[in-house]
């Protein structure tokens, strides 16, 4: 059997490999995107869809702005579906420590140029009635956003579709390397480049990546218009969620365009099983209760589990894999890959069609990979 | 909050026909029997309790039931198994532990609706939705009622119905009266359902039955004025109030499921004794097949007397139960759902209703899985129970894994811990005998 020859093959169509196809067709490159299931089927459908800034670090900062100001652009072209509502994020402090922190943050976020707000006491309880009372102060960040990562998925892969990219849906990928690609049933693919923007499947394919499963829980509950009208996180959200190590559970609460509330978030490493795990979940509520007491009471409707592609150093792998030219990765998102799927797909094919970046992608390169294997052990 | 832990040799869930038989016999053997279910009283949807008690049929076993020392838990939704042998289950006041050495389920079954243009019009309902009401004080006296779907069902609540003053205008068979005829042959040797099928004929008397015709519009602004039914060659249009329908049961399998319990073309597979794949958990009723109250009665009794560790009493029952069997398949081959009835819905048909999703949007996708990803079809609160049964006959898609919570439960109940509760019976197990 001859092979189909593109100039890129990308395997994965979740957020990331759709957003890679996108930007792969607007500069006119042959493409093939690849996927075991359907469109956005892994994490992308499992997580929350945040479009947020985040300043863990420079680099987690200037991509998450950078992949939200795309997302900006993008806005008036996405369909209905995708229910993308700029309804903006308060980090909500508890005590003086992470007043603290919302000073800094506050300062971080102004000096590059993200509009934000310190809110006092009376402003929280104005914003979100629902809060517990005796709310420190908090951050507003406008700009951030949620949106419905399915169909901004499908979008995406929909408009690389109308340029000519070619979808393989329910296909197993046997092997990549050197170039090739190799379906289980036979089926060979020849490209110069092959993405792997396969999420927490990436390792399978490309051995030696720094990328592991982290496991999240996640509950939605029946339709409570106006019951928070901005996303909720809490700054202890600093502390425990980005525990490299231990599980954790923080108090992230959304709305979402139906009305409904969306409330995350847990961070597990170990469990590979999907099942619910009745004590994380029963940790996740209790917080998300302590903040939002008449939640107790809300029509929860589904719970589910997912896992995020984490890197040890917290930033994603977007660039060539050093011991085989020919693989590209755009992997390792963890929680941020809604946010970050435009930015990615931009670096990464800045990369490949040799263009000026926007902004350096040297901190996301997989050959920084080496130290990171250390990280993790 | 008032959580709470309770121990029982023998816990049964659905207080249906099945149900009961269940937690009679096992307690009659002397298990510790707790039966629970999620309506405020017993009965199921079938001996559901109207303003003139559960109905003849029932008495007898509510009799037995109130013999015995079996705890009654009724408004009890059992909506996770957390650890093996526990279920967890949402009460008024809070949450309840329910642990079991054996286990009974008897989840029973639900109306499938079909779409069609106008189905969601108000007072468009289910035939049992609509006989319940009734049976809880609603009044019909006067309502002018087409009646339409398949099955003796169609019936039963035509005369429920008429009983209650309702003018039925006509009742829609979708079966051809070329399978009715078939099938009256079949169930020849039934004497009780043939005297059943005959006093029902005296009840509806001068009721107009057309068989081989279904609904295809429903008209109304607001509320529901008229229905447009297809013979087959030719519409007719018919003035009325209410429009009942009935397009078969399907079984409520999602408790079995979540359970790990095996499951053939929709229904939980069970042994001789009602034992399902997973050894301790019995089934019962509709959803092992669907055959009706005589059946699901007699599959309680095998159930609860072999959970109780009485198998020879089971085996007794053994025979009855493959007369009534070789019934309910009469019954499957006769009013199987024809073709036709996938052509009803039109591309701007709503299919689910929580999301409002239309026939259109469903049809690019080849999985249900997809479809709700994309569509949001059955993410609803009803968790897919109406949308998931339509989608499956008019799409052939088959239904997802079932996760917990399997109903909509009060987060303050979800995020419940086993250490937050309050132990209100400590005993020790007792083994079954």
């Amino acid at each position: 059997m001859s092979a189909k020859i593109y100039d890129v093959v990308i395997v994965g169509a979740g957020i990331v490999g759709a957003a890679c196809a996108h930007e792969c067709s607007q500069s006119g490159l042959r493409v093939a995107v690849i996927d075991q299931d359907v469109i956005g089927g892994g994490a992308t459908a499992a997580g929350m869809g945040h479009i947020v800034v985040m300043d863990d670090s420079d680099a987690q900062f200037a991509l998450t702005r950078y992949s939200q100001t795309l997302w900006q652009e993008l806005r008036p072209e996405l369909p209905e579906d995708v229910e993308y509502e700029q309804c903006g994020t308060i980090w909500v402090a508890t005590d003086e420590e992470e007043m603290t922190e919302v000073l800094r943050k506050h300062a971080y976020y102004s000096r590059q140029g993200v509009s934000v707000e310190v809110l006092n006491p009376g402003d929280i309880e104005r914003l979100e009635p629902n809060l517990r009372k005796g709310m420190v102060g908090g951050l507003l960040v406008p700009d951030d956003g949620v949106l419905y990562p399915p169909c901004a998925a499908r979008f995406l892969m929909d408009q690389a579709q109308g340029r000519g990219v070619t979808l393989h849906l329910q296909q197993t990928v046997a092997q990549i390397g050197k170039g090739q690609l190799h379906l289980a049933d036979g089926t060979r693919f020849s490209s110069a480049t092959i993405v792997n923007a396969a999420g927490t499947w990436a390792s399978a394919l490309t051995p030696g990546i720094a990328v592991k499963k982290r496991k999240g829980h996640l509950v939605i509950t029946d339709r409570y218009p106006g019951f928070v009208r901005h996303q909720l996180v809490e700054l202890g959200y600093l502390k425990s969620a980005h525990s490299v190590t231990a599980d954790s559970v923080a108090f992230n609460v959304q709305p979402r365009q139906t009305g409904q509330l969306l409330i995350g978030s847990s961070r597990q490493y170990g469990p590979e099983h999907k099942e619910v795990d009745p004590h994380v979940l029963g940790r996740m509520l209790e917080r998300a209760q302590h903040y939002l007491p008449a939640l107790a009471k809300t029509s929860a409707i589904r719970v589910w589990t997912g896992f995020r592609a984490a890197t040890p150093d917290k930033l994603p792998l977007i660039g060539p894999w050093p011991s085989d030219p020919s693989i590209y990765l755009a992997t390792g998102h963890e929680g941020l890959g809604i946010t970050t799927s435009l930015a990615t797909a931009k670096l990464l094919v800045d990369q490949i069609t040799g263009r000026t970046s926007a902004i350096p992608y040297e901190p996301y390169l997989p050959s920084r990979s080496a130290t990171l294997e250390h990280a993790h052990a | 909050m008032a959580n709470a832990r309770k121990h029982f040799d023998v816990l049964v869930v659905g207080g249906g026909p099945a149900g009961l038989a269940a937690a009679v016999s096992a307690a009659e053997h002397g298990a510790r029997v707790g039966l629970v279910d999620d309506n405020p009283a017993l009965g199921g949807q079938i001996w559901r309790a109207g303003v003139v008690g559960h109905g003849p049929g029932a008495a007898r076993w509510i009799q037995r039931l109130e013999a015995t020392g079996i705890e009654i838990l009724c408004g009890t939704r059992v909506f996770d198994s957390p650890t093996q042998n526990s279920l967890h289950a949402e009460i008024e006041s809070g949450l309840l532990e329910l642990n079991y050495q054996k286990l009974v389920l008897a989840t029973g079954a639900r109306e499938r609706f079909l779409p069609f243009p106008g189905w969601t019009i108000p007072n468009v309902m289910g035939a049992g939705a609509l006989q319940a009401l009734v049976k809880s004080g609603f009044p019909v006296s006067d309502k002018r009622v087409v009646v339409a779907g398949t099955g003796p069902l169609l019936l039963a609540v035509a005369a429920y119905l008429r009983e209650h003053g309702a003018k039925i205008e006509l009742i829609c068979e979708q079966a051809s009266l070329a399978s009715l005829a078939l099938f009256a042959v079949s169930i020849l040797k039934l004497r009780d359902k043939i005297t059943q099928g005959l006093s029902l004929r005296k009840e509806l008397a001068g009721v107009r039955f057309v068989a081989g015709s279904w609904p295809v519009t429903a008209e109304g602004d607001g509320a529901l004025t008229a229905v447009v039914v297809s013979h087959g060659q030719k519409l007719e249009k018919i003035a009325c109030d209410f429009l009942a329908c009935g397009f078969l049961l399907v079984p409520n399998t999602v408790l079995p499921a979540l359970l790990g319990c095996r499951l053939q073309n929709g229904f939980v597979e069970v042994d001789r004794y009602q034992q399902t794949s997973v050894g301790g958990i019995y089934c019962a009723g509709e959803p092992t097949g669907i055959g009706g109250v005589d059946l699901s009665l007699i599959e309680g009794q095998v159930a609860g007397s072999a959970a109780a560790g009485h198998a020879e009493a089971s085996r007794s029952l053994f025979g009855e139960r493959r007369k009534l069997q070789r019934f309910s398949q009469a019954l499957d081959r006769a009013f199987a759902l024809r073709s036709e009835l996938r052509g009803i819905a039109l591309p701007e048909t709503i299919v689910c209703r929580c999301e409002d999703v239309t026939y259109e949007r469903l049809k690019p996708y080849t999985s249900w899985r997809n479809a709700k990803l994309q569509s949001r079809c059955g993410m609803g609160p009803c968790q897919g129970r109406v949308c998931g049964p339509a989608t499956e006959f008019l799409l052939g898609w088959s239904p997802d894994s079932v996760r917990p919570p399997v109903f909509p439960v009060r987060v303050e109940n979800l995020g419940a811990m086993v250490r937050d509760l309050v132990p209100q019976d400590s005993e020790l197990l007792r083994g079954p005998q």
